[in-house]
């Protein structure tokens, strides 16, 4: 079998076949080894699947998967999950039930040692229980948590078994709306703080803009596109299927802030008004466009209430997923800026001209702050 | 009320019943955990040979033990060969003969509950580090205390109301193999109905009492919403 595929220091190489009576998975990918990887897709697709087959949950009839340069599956080795330097956090309650909370996260913690991953000191543990607003449940049986509370319990106890790797299966999926704006403030300080790769399956194209800096999506069983996020969705060869959720992520940095308005001046590449969430000069933000949002024009017109108009390039126009409209791609500033799409009618790009190194306006009706 | 011979009757009916519950929680848990997890085709046949108690005649079961424990079966010469005694008309052999006939009782309780446990939570203490080992102490074991409480209380019950098998194989030894079971009918054919009646009361509120706390028991957990969770 292919033993040769290259994998250098800072990746992971993935290569699963299995098959079931109605569903196979079949994919080879190279994935970065830091950062946060989505496992995107609609259910069926083959996402658990893949998360299972990289913890070892399930045994791929053909697999492979090196980490770094250690072989966690081959031909002839399959190293069982309680060896794998990992922790998952699953998507429903998964807390031990015998258990209290304090017994649940000491649990993993007690074991690390046991897969080369080095014990938690305890500074760093209370640390951790404070992050995650849980030192007031440790007494407590899981039974009589909420179901948000369960949650951070389950990310508290991965976190304390101090794991090389953070596997996550739709962690929010069995939440409601407020418990999951509950939740993602922890993950994203969790995404800031955690060294090692972490694997984040979902089908909420919010959780993944907020949360990913690179993106798989799959579709049944196979691998329709990996790429880091803000090319992935700006990609127009190979559009994802986001529907009315199509648009980019942008990387900007606070420049200013206007307290008297309540808004945020944020440069990337161009400046971009947002709403101020009591940010310093100098933050790093993620700012999400949808296409929808996006119109463009000849002019720069003074005479709306749109605040952010930035000058822009055409880089590419593609017929969306609906008849009659269209993507375009634009690229803020110039022809090396950020990109951003546009959804517009057909009528609309005849009647502009639009093509390929013209320049012009954008208008952002709006820009969701996602991080 | 009672005399020496009905007090050793039930000395030897309880020390019966307590060497058979833990030998049946020692043989019927592990079984029970392999008839959970296993994906062997034997499955099905494992089964059905472990319920078989439930269905067959006592006097079916003991006789075919008797037969295999007697001097010319396969046990009596493996136990000669041995150099030992006999298992047949001996307290060894109805302890033997008690573990099989019980064991149904014991392994589908432990069974069920480790069923109703589903493989979620081995694989959360998988994921922590744990291996199958320690799975199965800080996991399956705890997890499936309520069925294996159940199993223990079926099992000492059921064993102290053995009567056929008994028969069967131990006859009627004072000391050795007469159990409360044969005391009573020893009574009853000797019309000494008086004695006959404080031993079958005895019996009679015992089992009420095991009965009693072991539905008290499971729905007491029930209400508390616990299925699989730990005791109360």
């Amino acid at each position: 079998m292919n033993s040769t595929a290259p994998v250098s220091r800072g990746e992971m190489y993935l290569r699963f076949f299995l098959a079931r009576s109605r569903f196979s998975l079949d994919v080879d990918l190279t994935l970065p080894a830091s950062g946060v990887t989505a496992l995107f897709g609609p259910s069926g697709s083959g996402k658990t699947t893949l998360l299972r087959c990289i913890a070892g949950l399930e045994q791929a009839g053909i697999g492979e998967m090196r980490v770094n340069d250690e072989v966690w599956q081959s031909v002839d080795t399959f190293v069982p999950l309680e060896r794998r330097p990992l922790a998952c956090v699953f998507q429903e309650a998964s807390l031990l039930p015998h258990l209290s909370v304090q017994g649940n996260l000491d649990y993993g913690r007690r074991r690390a040692g046991r897969r080369q991953c080095e014990a938690l000191a305890d500074g760093e543990a209370q640390r951790i229980i404070e992050m995650l607003g849980i030192g007031h449940l440790l007494a407590r049986r899981p039974q009589g948590l909420s179901g948000g509370e369960r949650q951070r319990v389950a990310i508290a106890r991965a976190l304390l078994a101090n794991p090389r790797m953070l596997l996550m299966d739709e962690p929010l999926a069995s939440l409601d709306q407020a418990r999951k704006q509950e939740i993602l403030p922890y993950l994203e300080r969790l995404k800031a703080e955690f060294n090692g790769p972490l694997i984040y399956v979902s089908h909420a194209t919010d959780e993944v803009a907020r949360l990913a800096d690179h993106l798989v999506a799959l579709e049944n069983g196979r691998v329709l596109h990996a790429a880091p996020l803000d090319k992935a969705l700006a990609d127009l060869e190979a559009p994802l299927p986001l529907g009315e959720e199509a648009g980019v992520v942008i990387q900007g940095e606070v420049s200013e802030l206007a307290p008297e308005w309540k808004l945020a001046r944020v440069s990337a590449g161009v400046p971009l008004w947002v709403h101020d969430r009591n940010f310093q000069v100098g933050d790093t933000l993620r700012l999400r466009v949808l296409a929808r949002d996006v119109s463009l024009s000849l002019e720069q017109h003074k005479d709306t209430s749109i605040l952010n108009i930035v000058p822009c390039i055409v880089e590419e126009i593609r017929d969306d997923e609906r008849a009659g409209l269209m993507l375009v791609r634009v690229r803020l500033g110039g022809p090396g800026g950020a990109p951003l799409l546009a959804r517009l009618t057909r009528l609309s790009v005849k009647q502009l001209w639009l093509v390929p190194g013209l320049r012009l306006w954008a208008q952002i009706k709006s820009v969701a702050l996602v991080y | 009320m009672l005399s020496a011979a009905d007090l050793t009757a039930i000395w030897l009916t309880l020390k019966l019943a307590t060497v058979v519950t833990l030998l049946l929680l020692l043989l019927g848990i592990p079984l029970a955990w392999w008839l959970t997890r296993t994906q062997s085709r034997w499955k099905s046949t494992v089964s059905a040979v472990i319920a078989l108690p439930l269905v067959l005649p006592p006097t079916v079961l003991g006789f075919y033990l008797l037969v295999a424990m007697g001097p010319d079966g396969p046990l009596g010469r493996l136990m000669t060969a041995l150099g030992l005694e006999l298992l047949s008309f001996s307290f060894t052999g109805l302890v033997v003969a008690s573990v099989i006939y019980s064991l149904p009782f014991v392994v589908q309780p432990v069974q069920n509950a480790m069923q109703a446990m589903g493989t979620r939570p081995l694989e959360v203490a998988a994921s922590l580090g744990a291996g199958a080992c320690d799975r199965f102490f800080t996991v399956v074991l705890p997890l499936s205390s309520p069925g294996i409480l159940t199993a223990a209380i079926l099992g000492f019950a059921h064993t102290v109301g053995e009567f056929g098998v008994v028969l069967m194989i131990g006859g009627n030894i004072p000391g050795a193999t007469r159990v409360i079971s044969v005391q009573i009918y020893d009574h009853v054919e000797a019309l000494e109905y008086g004695h006959a009646h404080t031993l079958a009361g005895i019996m009679l509120l015992f089992s009420f009492a095991v009965l009693f706390a072991l539905y008290t028991f499971n729905g007491r957990r029930r209400h508390a919403g616990l299925s699989v969770g730990g005791l109360p």
